[in-house]
């Protein structure tokens, strides 16, 4: 019944839609309208952040590639909602802690699957350094009152052979008409680390790929379980409006961490230190005349302290000054200072809508772990008994001088938007005991340099 | 002991004497621009930050430094 009515009206349907059409499409143009007002408004309230970095170190080292991506969306009761995700990928060759020789030297890779040679004289590099990493940040930050805000943040980054995860919380005070406000805040990181071919163990010698029985002794080199650190961290931070402008930031922060803070790739050469002996100067050998290397060992936790102190000051012309100093401590017997300036000087008045040159340097001095060593004297090894726990030949353990010299260009082609290029030269050197005998002829601080170049689009 | 009384004095000290800088809610337009924020470019600073964790001893100071990556 229903059905004959359906088709009885079919034409008189028929004609009214015809009649009714216009209308709809009107309407509807009016919903797309108003959809497009939201979609909009929506995107108004979102800012965007994206940067894409270059390094590359000279002697064809280290080269990354790292895009960033960051968005950061406003709400209406002042809070905020900010997604990073960052992508890197490293590939090259990175120094393996070895001296170089007046002899070829055969390093076992890390996998246990294949060796590498380093012609004499020259610096035993790891080549099988490459890796990826993705890592993803959140962070929330929402006023509590007119005096009160907190932030939380999660974050995890996932590698081939490393996981690390973490979140941080802090709370912020402002009191002197807002002039003041003081910051507290907690992190807390768990990593995982699980390198391919399995861990060596601290001060194992590495088997050498010519030895008879090989698979032996590598494995009783290697433990399998995988190894995991947390990182634990504190700060107080003081931000205080001196006058219309200037503001400086003061922090004083702790970070203790714990479990495997080895780096499972970096070797130790042992070298021949007895004077009377021919091999003074020399690889220190085993039974089978292969050189010894051992798998560096360094302590289970390190406890840091920071201080941080920044200036920004706009000069009466507008252009700004960008100033911190930073000093770290810690129980390895590392200290720190950091020196950062940069200097933004715009073309002209209107700073919202400039382009600007801003040169950067920045200096960094540290001074060497306790247990840091370029190479372990054979009087100290013992014959495989050594006498000491913990030791490294990683670079960055070393006295250390470094500078970046940079510049910036940024033109800002409207409020809030612009695309910025920033190109740097980054020089460390490294310092620590000489070499004995034939080794005193060899390089055994080369330094790095690199060369940065960073693009960004902020819209 | 007594350098812990001295540690805490010395914060009050500066704390207090915080009150007497600053300046008008009305004065703040300056300090208001993007480029005077304490952190002017987000994203630099985390690079930045992650090329030199990555190369030296030291990280973090600023803010936390967070967790690690294979490359250190």
């Amino acid at each position: 019944m229903q059905l004959n009515t359906e088709v009885r009206d079919k034409t008189k349907d028929k004609s009214r839609f015809q009649k009714i059409s216009p209308a709809l499409a009107i309407a509807s143009i009016g919903i797309l309208g108003a959809n497009e007002t939201l979609a909009k408004d929506e995107l108004d309230r979102w800012d965007f952040d994206t940067a894409v970095l270059l390094y590359a170190e000279a002697d064809d080292r280290v080269s990354a590639v790292e895009p960033v991506f960051s968005a950061t969306r406003a709400f209406d009761n002042g809070e905020t909602l900010n997604i990073k995700l960052a992508y890197d990928t490293l590939t090259g060759a990175s120094p393996n802690g070895a001296t170089p020789s007046k002899q070829k030297q055969i390093f076992t890779r890390p996998s246990g699957k294949g060796k590498s040679t380093i012609a004499s004289g020259e610096s035993p590099l790891d080549d099988t350094f490459k890796d990826s990493r993705v890592a993803l940040a959140l962070n929330w930050t929402a006023p509590i009152n007119r005096e009160w805000e907190y932030s939380t943040g999660l974050y995890g980054s996932k590698e081939f052979d490393y996981l690390s995860l973490g979140g941080n919380a802090s709370i912020k005070h402002y009191f002197n008409q807002k002039n003041s406000a003081i910051n507290f805040g907690i992190s807390f990181s768990s990593d995982q680390v699980e390198p391919k071919g399995g861990t060596p163990i601290a001060l194992a010698e590495m088997a050498h790929k010519s030895d008879d029985d090989f698979k032996d002794t590598h494995k009783k080199t290697r433990e399998d379980d995988s190894n995991s650190k947390t990182i634990q961290e504190g700060m107080i931070g003081l931000t205080q409006v001196i006058n219309r402008q200037t503001i400086m930031q003061f922090n004083a922060g702790f970070s203790y961490t714990s479990g495997y803070l080895t780096d499972p790739f970096k070797l130790l050469s042992v070298i021949g230190s007895d004077k009377s002996d021919s091999d003074y100067g020399a690889n220190f050998q085993d039974t089978n005349s292969n050189n010894i290397y051992l798998y560096e060992a360094r302590p289970d936790s390190k406890l840091r302290h920071s201080f941080y102190w920044q200036t920004k000051y706009s000069v009466s012309n507008g252009d700004m000054i960008d100033s911190s100093y930073r000093f770290m401590i810690d129980d390895w017997g590392i200290n720190s200072h950091t020196l950062d300036f940069r200097y933004r000087w715009y073309f002209t008045l209107n700073k919202e809508r400039d382009s600007y040159l801003e040169p950067h340097l920045r200096y960094y001095s540290q001074s060497a772990a306790d247990f840091y060593q370029r190479y372990i004297d054979s009087d100290d090894y013992q014959l495989g008994d050594p006498n000491f726990s913990f030791a490294s030949a990683d670079e960055r353990l070393s006295d250390m001088n470094a500078v970046t010299l940079g510049l910036k260009y940024g033109w800002r082609y409207q409020e809030g938007k612009e695309v910025n290029i920033k190109l740097e030269y980054y020089s460390q050197s490294h310092s620590g005991k000489k070499g004995i005998g034939s080794l005193s002829n060899q390089e055994l601080y080369p330094g790095t340099k690199a060369v940065m170049l960073a693009i960004g689009y902020s819209f | 002991m007594h350098q812990k009384i001295l540690q805490i004095m010395l914060i009050v000290s500066f704390i207090s004497a915080c009150s007497n800088v600053g300046v008008k809610p009305w004065e703040k337009n300056i300090l208001a621009r993007d480029d005077m924020q304490l952190i002017h470019a987000p994203l630099e600073a985390g690079l930045d930050d992650h090329i030199y964790f990555s190369k030296e001893a030291s990280s973090g100071g600023r803010g936390f430094s967070g967790g690690g990556c294979g490359c250190n």
